[in-house]
């Protein structure tokens, strides 16, 4: 028997494809797959979803485990835990990762729980490495290395005596690997409907287009609450256009109603990280920092030279945004 | 209907102010106030809408230190029927499994039966909106997250509007059933004034030595009177709601802490450019030499 279970990630749906974040889980699979010398699979439920599991491939998995039914076309609580439940007492996995979406938040615990092992959310890193307590050494553990206390501290939580260990993980701080052309296996996984997955019925569903698309934009120009007005908000959207850049903003200037929240960049918004980001009169809370403080140039425009933001910015300049993103307009203007 | 409440008093994380920070650039966490957890300000408020439509009592639970039967008695001013606080020394430590065993243990030992049990979405301070699906699955009930707003109830069904960020879904569930509420679902009422003046001196098991202590009475006086104008807070330990000792505190978490880093401000070569025309062209000129702009 192999000294490790598989590594496994739950490989989410979104509008018949697979979501990215279940490709960036695969790219992050793939080395703790390595480490441990085990292969990689993917879980893909749904209907009809057999051409899905190609992209999985693609990207990396050795196996794809697909339950396809039409009782599960739509994710539902209750079914997909309980087939998710089943598979992992089967098959034994060392690690099951999710992504930390609203779908992964709601399905992970409840897997968790039936399987009474540890759940560590919203993961922004995962290692294989070792773990002492009590004059035991264990190894070849999952370290599952997260924010907490709102971003101001950085915990790195094991499971040393439970499997599957499990973690789920943020959207957009892993790379999803490059497809390239090759196969794997694919079991299939015996459905039977039970009459408890009927308890909670899906009675009308709407998916509204994203307003933006943030996390694969080059260039993000983003504006705070120090914007002052939504008025004065339009210079962020004059600037991004100057740039052929997204606009994000943070959650004060959500909040405050100066954009619409899909635009959001932060713990609770998207996390991103472009070639070059904008901050525009945003102070710079953790929560915000947690989102974009990986971009690889980061620009701030803030009128407090105390502001947090500077403090993980490359590029500063103490002043008033009215003034200063007029004035930036401008160069670009006659440079670009 | 019976609906519970589960609550968290939480570290207010998000009112970190400069007397927070360490010199280091750390948090002082002992420096942190207490604070009712916003979403399950919004968890109350959507179980006290529900009492206002359909009747019923609304029951607020809390696990945590002693010090937590403060989120309970705003709770009783803000209109819970009754409130509960879960305490003990072997519950500390516990991680969400933990957590998730200890309330759900209590629900069902003394709770049973209950029509809805409202969370908020999740605590400020972990971040983690884990334990309420797991106090889901331990009842064995349906549970429906995300949801903004209760439509309507009828035959044993709740009908549910949810938000998923770009998703919007109206689900109905059977009842009993298990939600969580995110902030954007509603605006918590206000601590009611004349709720206020009596529910402020409700007590908690904790607190009784204290109380009689000042009012020169004995203990069990004070609680008898207390019962009686409904402002003890009951207090239950690992023996009431009979729990396995396995399963709670620290050792009953699968997870562990192997360490914690504290984030500091990452020293970065911060270069300042003058917010004039000048120093706008220098920052365009010295972008574009990088190629930052592609």
């Amino acid at each position: 028997m192999a000294e490790h279970g598989e590594v496994w990630i739950f490989a989410e749906v979104d509008d018949g494809r697979v979501a990215g974040v279940a490709l960036e889980l695969l790219g992050k699979g793939r080395e703790l797959a390595q480490a441990l010398g085990v292969p990689l699979a993917a879980v893909l439920m749904g209907h009809r979803i057999r051409p899905m599991a190609d992209s999985l491939f693609a990207h990396g998995a050795d196996i794809v485990y697909g339950a396809d039914h039409e009782s599960l076309a739509e994710y539902t609580t209750l079914p997909y835990a309980r087939l998710l439940t089943g598979l992992v007492r089967e098959r034994r996995p060392e690690i099951v990762l999710y992504g930390a979406t609203p779908l992964g938040r709601d399905l992970a615990p409840r897997v968790a729980s039936a399987l009474k092992t540890g759940l560590t959310a919203d993961c922004t890193d995962l290692q294989i490495g070792s773990y002492e307590s009590g004059g035991r050494v264990y190894r070849n553990k999952l370290l599952q290395i997260r924010p907490a206390w709102g971003g101001n501290i950085i915990a790195t939580i094991v499971s040393p005596d439970h499997l599957p260990e499990m973690a789920t993980v943020r959207e957009g701080v892993m790379r999803a690997p490059e497809p390239v052309p090759r196969s794997g296996l694919y079991i299939e996984v015996p459905v039977s409907p039970d009459p408890s997955d009927g308890k909670v019925r899906i009675l009308e569903r709407r998916t509204h287009p994203r307003r933006v698309d943030l996390r694969s934009a080059a260039i993000i120009v983003a504006g705070g609450y120090g914007m002052g007005s939504k008025e004065n908000f339009g210079l962020i959207h004059e600037l991004a256009g100057v740039l052929g850049a997204a606009v994000g903003a943070s959650r004060a200037a959500v909040d405050a109603g100066f954009i619409h929240a899909d635009h959001q960049v932060g713990q609770t918004g998207t996390t991103v990280r472009p070639k070059l980001y904008i901050a525009c009169g945003i102070s710079g809370a953790v929560q915000h920092r947690a989102g974009m403080e990986e971009s690889a140039k980061i620009l701030a425009i803030n009128i407090d030279p105390e502001a947090p933001i500077f403090g993980v910015a490359h590029y500063g300049i103490v002043g008033d945004v009215r003034e200063v993103i007029p004035r930036l307009i401008k160069a670009l203007r006659g440079k670009l | 209907m019976r609906i519970i409440v589960l609550a968290k008093q939480v570290p207010d994380t998000k009112n970190v102010t400069g007397e927070v920070m360490k010199p280091d650039g750390t948090l002082n966490r002992a420096a942190l106030a207490a604070v009712f957890n916003p979403e399950d300000l919004n968890a109350l408020e959507m179980a006290l809408e529900l009492k206002d439509r359909y009747g019923g009592e609304v029951i607020v639970l809390t696990m945590g230190p002693p010090r937590a039967a403060e989120i309970l008695r705003d709770a009783l001013c803000r209109g819970a029927d009754r409130v509960i606080l879960l305490s003990d020394r072997r519950f500390a430590g516990a991680d969400t499994l933990a957590t998730s065993y200890t309330v759900a243990q209590a629900i069902s030992t003394h709770l049973t039966p209950f029509d809805l049990i409202v969370c908020g979405r999740q605590a400020i301070d972990g971040d983690t909106a884990q334990v309420p699906p797991q106090v889901a699955e331990k009842l064995g009930i349906p549970q429906v997250t995300y949801a903004v707003e209760a439509l309507a109830l009828s035959e044993g069904r709740l009908r549910l509007k949810r938000d998923l960020g770009r998703r919007e879904e109206v689900v109905e569930a059977e009842l009993p059933l298990l939600i969580t509420v995110p902030r954007t679902a509603n605006r918590p009422r206000w601590p009611n004034a004349r709720r206020l003046l009596k529910y402020r001196h409700a007590r908690c098991g904790f607190e009784l030595e204290a109380e009689a202590r000042r009012q020169r009475r004995e203990v069990s006086e004070v609680l008898a009177e207390l019962r009686q104008r409904g402002l003890y807070i009951e207090t239950w330990g690992a023996e009431q709601i009979g729990a396995d000792p396995a399963r709670i505190g620290l050792g009953g978490s699968p997870t562990k802490v192997k360490k914690v880093d504290s984030v500091v401000l990452r020293g970065r070569s911060l270069r300042f450019f003058s917010p004039d025309d000048k120093g706008v062209k220098e920052l365009v000129g010295e972008l574009i030499e990088e190629r930052t702009f592609g």
